[in-house]
């Protein structure tokens, strides 16, 4: 369904993709015409994504087919792709910061004799790239001095040098400023008037109305519907974003108490200096913290755990206000984390459950500065039990059990120092779904000991069904707070793509 | 049986090949004189070695080691004779400076945030200027004096009539012991072998892993302080320009074919002390093996360690293979 008059570039049919546990794409359709821009929407984790990494052979599709003006098209690497004219910008820019921008525009294509770069035709070259995006800078540039804004733009000029005839700009504009995003869109226009495709993805469903010709919406790996130009509006997309009937996957058994376990005043990040945060989570009570990426609750998070400290603000834990510059002080103030990626930041693979487990408390278990290997295995042994931890023994190493066990024996870490608050990102990412109902029971269990959990999460459900209250962020800021009898789905996407409460 | 202990077991066994191949093709080998210099001589090595093994485990790299010897070994002397310190004054003078620098080491990397390899070449490279500026680049001897110092160094207690149990061993022990002790039977020890196997969840489990990496180099740096006295000792006399030059690298060579892993988090004292016994049995070899050219020293023992750590290499993967195998099984 291409505008009229404009034939059908590129056609994707029934795309499927598998992950272990995850089916990421189901059978997803997707047209695009000469000189359109598409922009493709969804929550995190809908797959757009992946579908974007199969067009630009990253990745390669489990079912499917995808034509190119009409002819299959098997793309097997990215080189591939880049020749037919497919290039993918990403969300983090790859450009060399050690080399200019000319360089950058023409690398691994540099014009050459006999291995040596023929200068003057590279330099006109990489102007006539550079004009294409309407960047003034000379070929000669250094990247390193340049803005997010005119990086990005370098991308572009880059992959329109090699013939590019279809651009996929992932989350374009997350860093760039206001009047750099302009001069994005004024460089869309000019490429869909010149006749260059681009697919455009964006959480930001206000540039989505401003630049695309049609949008498609996918929701857990499913075209969930699309829109033609006229009948794009916020509304409209965040309606289809979230059309799933969202159950909740778990039933609270507790309720918060008065007294409040954690409070932030005024928390300001390095990632969003420009904005403060402050909540309060009461004892008893599991907060969730909703947001697209990029809205900020993982920095938040780390703020508060004294990982990066906050550049500002206070911290209050069982209404003592408390200064936390490092996590040893935010251990000892009865705090603990467990972080996104449990793999980098959690464990210690090679090592055994046993070591991971007590890693928090080897000084609790110690007889004066001696480790107690008895305490350890006991606690070990205790936690294992605990957490119904599915390990031969507490001597098995870590890496080799699987997702679910891995992040069981992170929490098991914090568990056993009985913490006042716990602060959880993303707590079930990869984990498999009898795993993540025992953690759903284990952070249930935790508050009705009195405890409070702080947690963000990128699933709809786990959030609805797990928080009694969610304070949603979009752009380092708490753009909503949501109390249990207002939980809704719909709610919570118009507030983290920063539109307002319907 | 853990993997260390396997990597322990099999320099141990290299080592054993080494003595025995060497003892066929030598008579003097296994003479009481050449034993007690061989223990001697993987004394001293050890001892700067296990220091080494410390700033690996957390997963860093020392350079400087050879050029803190070779300072501490000419101030010494320096101090002794040229500007008539008592021994109680000098040796805990330059033991505290060795100290120091390490603690030098450990700020600028865990502060400023440089990197290790940059930290201590530039000591490596200052170390060993001042040490040579500040003697105007003579020999610094002890010329007979202070025979009971030197008794650390060179002294021995006679076990038979032909045979001294080296003064320096009884250092090593003392040092492997006290390191074993804070390695694996303290809260410390532990946490420098998590921050080794990865920083970053170290400092997520709350440990403090800037004050441990400081505490790292301040060991390394005053075992190898320790060592420099005790080389002076030994020999009499150090010459600025090469006293304990190259040492860093023998010291971090006998360290990872011990079992210590560059990436951190792995190693064992013993074997590291049986690293740099090996590293002396290999260059004695050399020496007392007729038909070895003596130039080719540092190619065979260049050889020999890349072979150790391409078998421990071999090894991991293999490890790691059985992990996915695991994964793959309950999955």
């Amino acid at each position: 369904m291409t505008e009229a008059g404009r034939g059908c570039l590129l056609r994707a049919r029934g795309i499927s993709k598998r992950f272990p546990g995850v089916q990421a794409l189901d059978s997803v359709e997707l047209e695009l015409g000469v000189g359109e821009v598409l922009a493709v929407v969804g929550e995190n984790g809908a797959g757009k994504s992946t579908l974007m990494k199969i067009l630009a052979g990253e990745q390669r599709a489990d079912e499917g087919s995808i034509l190119l003006d009409g002819e299959p098209f098997h793309v097997r690497s990215v080189s591939e792709a880049m020749s037919s004219g497919i290039a993918l910008i990403h969300q983090e820019l790859a450009l060399a910061e050690n080399l200019d921008v000319g360089s950058n525009v023409l690398l691994g294509r540099e014009p050459r004799s006999f291995g040596f770069i023929r200068k003057r035709q590279a330099d006109d070259l990489a102007r006539q790239a550079l004009a294409r995006v309407g960047l003034d800078v000379a070929p000669g540039t250094e990247v390193s001095g340049m803005g997010m804004g005119q990086r990005q733009l370098v991308e572009i000029a880059k992959a329109l040098s090699s013939e590019a005839r279809i651009l996929i700009m992932d989350e374009p504009t997350s860093s760039l400023t206001l009047a750099e995003t302009e001069t994005l869109f004024q460089v869309v226009d000019l490429l869909r008037a010149r006749g260059t495709s681009v697919i455009y993805i964006s959480h930001r469903l206000g540039e989505v109305e401003r630049i695309a010709d049609r949008v498609v919406v996918l929701r857990d790996g499913r075209n969930a519907g699309k829109l033609e130009k006229s009948e794009i509006t916020h509304d409209a997309m965040v309606r289809l974003m979230v059309g799933r009937d969202v159950s909740r996957v778990f039933d609270r058994t507790s309720a918060g108490q008065e007294e409040d376990a954690l409070a932030l005043h005024g928390i300001r990040t390095m990632a969003h200096p420009a904005h403060q945060v402050s909540l309060r989570v009461r004892r008893g009570e599991i907060v969730g913290l909703a947001g697209l990426v990029g809205a900020g609750r993982t920095e938040l998070l780390r703020a508060v755990f004294g990982i990066e400290p906050a550049l500002e603000g206070t911290v209050e834990v069982a209404g003592r206000q408390c200064r936390i510059r490092t996590p040893g002080e935010a251990m000892e103030v009865g705090l603990a984390f467990v972080p996104e990626d449990r793999k980098a930041d959690g464990l210690l693979l090679e090592e055994s459950v046993r070591t991971n487990m007590v890693l928090a408390s080897l000084k609790r278990l110690a007889r004066g500065m001696f480790t107690s290997r008895t305490r350890e295995q006991d606690l070990a042994r205790k936690m294992i039990d605990r957490l119904d931890v599915q390990a031969p023994g507490d001597t098995t190493v870590v890496g080799g059990l699987s997702g679910g066990n891995q992040q069981k024996v992170v929490l098991g870490r914090w568990l056993a120092r009985d913490p006042e608050v716990l602060l959880l990102d993303e707590p079930t990412r990869g984990v498999d779904i009898g795993a993540k109902d025992e953690i759903y029971r284990l952070m249930d269990r935790s508050v009705s000991k009195g405890r409070a959990v702080l947690f963000a999460s990128s699933e709809m459900e786990e959030l609805i069904s797990l928080a009694d209250r969610i304070c949603v962020m979009h752009e380092g800021r708490i753009a909503g707070e949501l109390l249990r009898e207002e939980f809704d789905e719909e709610t919570i996407m118009q507030l983290a793509t920063g539109g307002v409460r319907p | 049986m853990s993997a260390s202990t396997k990597k322990v077991l099999g320099v141990f066994g290299l080592l054993m090949v080494t003595c025995i191949a060497t003892s066929i093709f030598s008579d003097v080998f296994l003479s009481s004189f050449n034993i007690e210099n061989l223990m001697r001589r993987t004394a001293l090595f050890g001892i700067i070695s296990i220091g080494a093994a410390f700033v690996i485990i957390v997963g860093g790299i020392d350079l400087s080691i050879g050029s803190v010897i070779a300072l501490v070994g000419c101030l010494l002397p320096w101090l002794l004779t040229q500007h008539g310190w008592s021994p109680w004054a000098a040796v805990p003078f330059v033991l505290g400076l060795g100290l120091l620098l390490g603690l030098l080491h450990g700020l600028l990397i865990t502060r400023l945030g440089i990197q290790p390899f940059i930290v201590t070449l530039c000591g490596l490279l200052i170390y060993r200027g001042l040490a040579r500026g500040i003697t105007g680049d003579q020999t610094v001897g002890f010329q007979g004096n202070h025979p009971d110092l030197r008794f650390f160094g060179d002294g021995g207690i006679p076990i038979t009539e032909s045979f001294a149990l080296p003064a320096p061993v009884l250092v090593l022990v003392a040092v492997a012991v006290l390191s074993i002790v804070f390695l694996r039977m303290t809260v410390w020890g532990r946490w420098m072998f998590a921050i080794g196997r990865s920083e970053s969840a170290a400092r997520h489990s709350g440990i403090s892993t800037s004050t441990m990496t400081i505490l790292a180099y301040t060991i390394c740096a005053g075992l190898s302080g320790l060592g420099g006295v005790l080389f002076v000792l030994y020999v009499g006399s150090a010459q600025p320009v090469d006293f304990g030059s190259f040492y860093e690298l023998y010291a971090i060579a006998a360290a990872v074919l011990g079992g210590c892993s560059l990436r951190g988090g792995e190693g064992a004292v013993i074997g590291v002390i049986i690293g740099a016994a090996l590293m002396q049995v290999l260059r004695n070899a050399i020496t007392l093996i007729d038909w070895i050219n003596d130039n080719v020293e540092f190619a065979v023992i260049g050889v020999v360690i890349l072979a150790g750590v391409m078998a421990d290499e071999v090894l991991r993967r293999a490890l790691a293979a059985r992990m996915v195998r695991q994964q793959r099984k309950q999955a």
